[in-house]
């Protein structure tokens, strides 16, 4: 299942930084969507995959019966998902304030706007 | 523990200064001046101790595991600098009270002077090399905020950069050769290094230990041909110039000097490089002087040629030699110090420093013209002044050497004869001849102008008359200090009719001739002015405008300003760093097995791949956030399949989420377009593959290798134990990371005020155009 | 978009959405959900009235400004460490007491509730910031 996922992850980080190095900025704010997915299949993949035995206790017992799946890099993508939230909301609204200031949306017309 | 407040307390006072500047207005000079003076004080009591020997050592852990302590010691040599820190400390420090009167920037002033002389008796009471190096790279620090203290000249801004640069690259030299000396010697104590000499000057690393310490004495204490920024410091105070840049500050390259002494000390390439710099520093500074007019100018040129003949008598380096370069080092500060007084007191009644429009003070300004008189004389070295001492005793250690004894004679005598013209060109002419109209018609300037003068004046007289006072109590420990054994010498005015006494003589004839036709003296030397524009100072300027032209070339070339050239530069850069090494080492086991896959494990994956083409290829904004959607999902539905439902309840509501979002931005946005050309979308898209390609084979790798038991089984066994919760996840992001989590909301807020204060910024921007 | 059905669906779903947020907030301790989830359903109630109703409304429904929400999250979150310093426990070491309620059985109750309301509010914050300003434009 290793193999299969890493596939996975490989294809949405090739999509990702593809669409991050075009020169029109919105597709630079849907490949970082994409890049941060991968990142998060990365971690998820690379711990160690386990069918169907989410790491919960049951009643009247003290651990998880084994095996469980791998509880860490589950609360650090957790939390990575929703960051991603938050700088996507971000680059977002960068995005759109530039548009609106600078009047284009092609990367390479935008380098000289600070000189 | 005394030793360490005695040092740190200028820093603290520094703090305070502003305030108390306020608050005492024009009294606050003689306030401040205590603070040196009781160090002054404090240090008098190491005296009869250093007197007999003893070396009093304090030390406070400061990064154990890098053997880097804060450990100070009390010796001759640390002593005698300290001494002429604080007790010239104390005059500047009332002085400049004076001099600043009334200016709007004097507790910054004394907020820098207080730093610079914490600073300086760090570096002369240090015995850890990197605290020693820490002080010394503070004193550059504090004299480029002291030179640039006029910050609305540029000249102050140009001279200040140029004495921060040179001093602070010698000292990256001197960081490196002090390490290197440290790992070579066993120890990072100065005091510890001493017994080391034998291994270290046998060390295959001593050669560059030597010249890399040497980079940062030599460029601190302005030796040829690093002497140039010196005379620019001048843009400085006047008090400052008397301290930093006479008495104190470009002295401690020559402490310096005398503190590895025993240490690097006693080779032939020790000596003979430190002979030639310095006797060389201190012909061409003497000589560079005669040509100004400008009296901190010519004190200025004086205090390098000085400066040389300390390195000098280092670097000859026999006990008589090292006599003469401390009571040389007395003589120096005295006399210097009081002359740069006189010459900030002049500049402040008259308004002019030249010579040529200067005289005829002595009517006006008497009291100011008998400390000038004194220190001239001393510097001169006329008899019964302790200048005079030194004079005889810099002959005598010269003629006392084996090899180049005559050549070093006559450089000496020569260079004195011009101090002795110049000694009278800035201590006797300004007040003698008639009275010369000025821009400012002057008045004997007030006590605190004059006080410190006639103080240093008279100290160079009493020491002068009575050696005695000084030899054994601070010369002697000096010395031994500077040697490693002990030392016991005597110093006496008179030395009998010998060839030094015809040598002063001479000296002392020939200057006052070039005093009387200093005219003359000035006109000949400037016919060589045009050589000094080929100078070192011209290759400074020139490697600056080589940097500017080389920064603007790689930010031309490496910030071209094209985010996605960046890109492709980080990728290429990931995919050649992590291929090499995979490829190198051998035995990494790349496992790939598609068989116990199941079919609606494929399913999900053909689902998420499609999603991705999708959004690549989408030529619509409206299907690429369709695209990403299937994507998201997708994802949730994996994390599902693996045990993860936190992680999927997570991505589906956020999915949800980002698909509103780009929904409400979207439609103010462009449409998609095509702009870049058919040939570097290939080049993107093979790069793309590659990186990808790359982080499939890491994820294979990496879930193939287990270097440690994973720590989630500690967390998974503890969790209803120790934090009573059954969702392992939740327990981790709420209670055994929780930590990380508040981290992680902090970053979130940050993102949502960053949001809000980019749109409202725009909604205020809007408001105030209509 | 004012469209009376989904107006009409919004107001109760908005409401069943609030309740399940919260009850996924509480039970995440032992059962799939918790702060952040909880947070994110909450944070879709409300864009779903925001986008069924507008802005102003959904604002006057809220009771709160978003950045307020923000502070007190942090401040619960923050704060719940603090009482761990009291018995000389590193910060964020959570403390627990049992309490015993007639008829209904044992419960926990901990600091840890505290933080994960914190993290709660900060989310729903965050996300009703960035959609309700970006709404308003």
């Amino acid at each position: 299942m290793e193999t299969l996922m890493a596939l996975v992850v490989g294809a949405l980080f090739a999509s990702g930084v593809y669409l991050m190095m075009r020169r029109s900025i919105v597709k630079l704010a849907i490949g970082l969507v994409l890049l941060s997915q991968s990142a998060n299949l990365l971690f998820f993949t690379a711990a160690g995959l386990t069918r169907g035995s989410p790491p919960l206790v049951p009643e009247g017992e003290t651990a998880p019966p084994v095996p469980f799946a791998d509880p860490l890099p589950q609360a650090l993508i957790l939390t990575a998902i929703v960051i991603g939230f938050g700088v996507l909301a971000f680059t977002l609204v960068l995005v759109k304030r530039v548009y609106q200031t600078v009047g284009t949306d092609d990367l390479d017309e935008m380098r000289s706007t600070d000189t | 523990m005394g030793i360490l407040a005695a040092v740190l307390s200028g820093f603290v006072v520094a703090v305070i200064a502003p305030w108390l500047t306020r608050w005492l207005g024009d009294r606050i000079g003689w306030v401040i001046a205590i603070l040196p003076l009781s160090i002054t004080a404090y240090l008098f009591t190491f005296i009869p101790a250093v007197a007999d020997g003893e070396v009093r050592q304090y030390s406070l852990q400061w990064i154990p595991v890098l053997d880097v302590s804060l450990s100070f010691q009390v010796d001759g040599l640390g002593l005698i600098f300290a001494l002429l820190i604080s007790g010239i400390g104390t005059l500047i420090m009332f002085y400049g009270g004076a001099y600043l009167q009334g200016h709007h920037q004097l507790g910054r002033f004394y907020v820098y002077i207080l730093m610079f002389m914490a600073s300086m008796l760090g570096v002369v009471l240090a015995d850890n090399l990197i605290t020693f190096f820490v002080f010394f790279e503070l004193t550059s620090i504090t004299s480029y905020l002291l030179i640039g203290f006029d910050h609305n000249s540029e000249a102050s801004r140009y001279s200040a950069r140029q004495a921060l640069l040179v001093t602070a690259i010698g000292g990256q030299f001197l960081l490196v050769g002090l390490i290197l000396l440290a790992i070579v010697g066993g120890g990072w104590e100065f005091s510890a290094l001493v017994d080391q000499a034998d291994v270290i000057q046998d060390h295959s690393l001593y050669l560059p230990i030597m010249i890399l310490i040497l980079g940062g004495a030599f460029t601190k204490s302005a030796q040829i041909p690093f002497h140039f920024w010196l005379p620019g410091a001048m843009a400085a105070p006047t008090p400052v110039s008397a301290y930093l840049h006479s008495a104190t500050m470009v002295k401690a390259g020559v402490y310096l000097l005398a503190r590895v002494n025993p240490t690097l000390g006693g080779t032939e390439a020790w000596q003979y490089t430190l002979t030639t710099f310095g006797a060389a520093t201190m012909l061409v500074g003497a000589y560079l002087a005669i040509q100004r007019t400008d009296l901190k100018q010519l004190l200025a040129y004086t205090t390098v040629s000085t400066l040389g003949l300390l390195t000098m008598l280092i670097g000859i380096g026999t006990e008589i030699a090292l006599k003469a370069a401390m009571v040389s080092l007395v003589v120096h500060s005295l006399y210097k110090g009081a002359l740069f007084l006189v010459a900030g007191t002049i500049d402040h009644e008259t308004g002019t420093r030249d010579i040529r429009i200067l005289g005829g003070l002595r009517k006006l300004m008497p009291i100011t013209a008998v400390g000038a008189g004194i220190a001239a004389l001393s510097m001169a070295g006329i008899p019964p002044l302790f200048g005079f001492i030194g004079k005889e005793l810099v002959y005598e250690a010269a003629l006392d050497m084996d090899t180049w004894a005559v050549a070093l004679a006559f450089i000496a005598v020569v260079s004195n004869v011009l101090m002795v013209a110049i000694a009278g060109i800035t201590g006797i002419h300004p007040f003698t001849g008639p009275e010369r109209e000025t821009p400012k018609h002057a008045h004997e300037a007030p006590v605190a102008f004059w006080l410190g003068p006639l103080i240093l004046g008279a100290l160079g007289l009493v020491i002068g008359i009575l050696p005695g006072l000084v030899d054994a109590r601070i010369i002697s420990p000096a010395i031994s200090a500077i040697t490693g054994e002990p030392v016991e010498v005597t110093i006496y005015l008179w030395h009998g009719l010998n060839v030094m006494l015809a040598m002063s003589a001479i000296t002392v004839a020939l200057g006052v001739v070039a005093y009387v036709f200093r005219e003359q003296v000035r006109n000949l030397s400037n016919l060589t002015w045009e050589l000094g524009r080929v100078g070192s100072e011209a290759a400074y300027d020139g490697a600056l405008v080589l940097l500017d032209i080389v920064a603007r070339g790689q930010t031309r070339i490496i910030q071209n300003g094209y985010l996605r050239f960046y890109f492709l530069t980080i990728l290429v850069v990931l995919v050649v760093a992590a291929v090499y090494p995979l490829a190198t080492y051998g035995d990494i086991e790349i496992a790939g097995d598609l068989n116990d896959i199941r079919f609606y494990e494929w399913g999900v994956a053909i689902i998420v791949l499609l999603g991705a083409y999708m959004a690549v290829r989408a030529q619509s904004r409206l299907a690429a956030v369709a695209a990403l959607g299937t994507v998201g999902y997708g994802v949730a539905t994996i994390y599902i399949l693996y045990g993860a439902p936190d992680l999927a309840m997570t991505q589906i509501l956020v999915e949800t989420l980002t698909v509103i979002l780009f929904v409400l931005v979207l439609y103010r946005l462009p449409q998609f377009a095509t702009l870049s050309r058919p040939s570097s979308r290939a080049r993107d898209a093979v790069v793309a593959v590659t990186a990808g390609a790359l982080m499939t084979v890491l994820v294979l790798i990496v879930s193939n290798v287990q270097f440690e038991p994973p720590i989630s089984e500690f967390h998974a066994e503890e969790a209803y134990p120790l934090a009573h919760g059954r969702n392992v996840v939740n327990v981790i992001l709420v209670d055994f990371r929780a930590v990380d989590t508040l981290g992680e909301i902090i970053v979130l807020a940050v993102a949502g005020i960053g949001v809000y204060a980019l749109l409202r910024l725009r909604l205020w921007e809007d408001r105030t155009e209509q | 978009m004012t469209s009376l059905i989904l107006q009409t669906a919004a107001r109760s779903l908005v409401a069943v959405l609030l309740l399940f947020s919260i009850f996924l907030l509480l039970r995440g301790h032992d059962e799939p959900g918790g702060g952040f989830i909880g947070g994110l359903v909450a944070a879709a109630a409300f864009t779903l009235y925001a986008i069924s109703f507008d802005v102003p409304s959904t604002r006057r429904v809220l009771g709160i400004r978003p950045q307020m929400m923000i502070a007190i999250g942090l401040l619960l979150a923050g704060g719940s460490g603090v009482f761990a310093l009291l018995t000389q426990d590193p910060y964020l070491t959570h403390l627990w007491y049992d309490l015993d309620i007639p008829g209904f059985g044992e419960v926990h109750l901990g600091t840890f509730l505290l933080f994960d309301i914190g993290v709660f509010l900060v989310v729903i914050g965050t996300t009703l910031l960035v959609v309700l300003t970006l709404s308003e434009e």
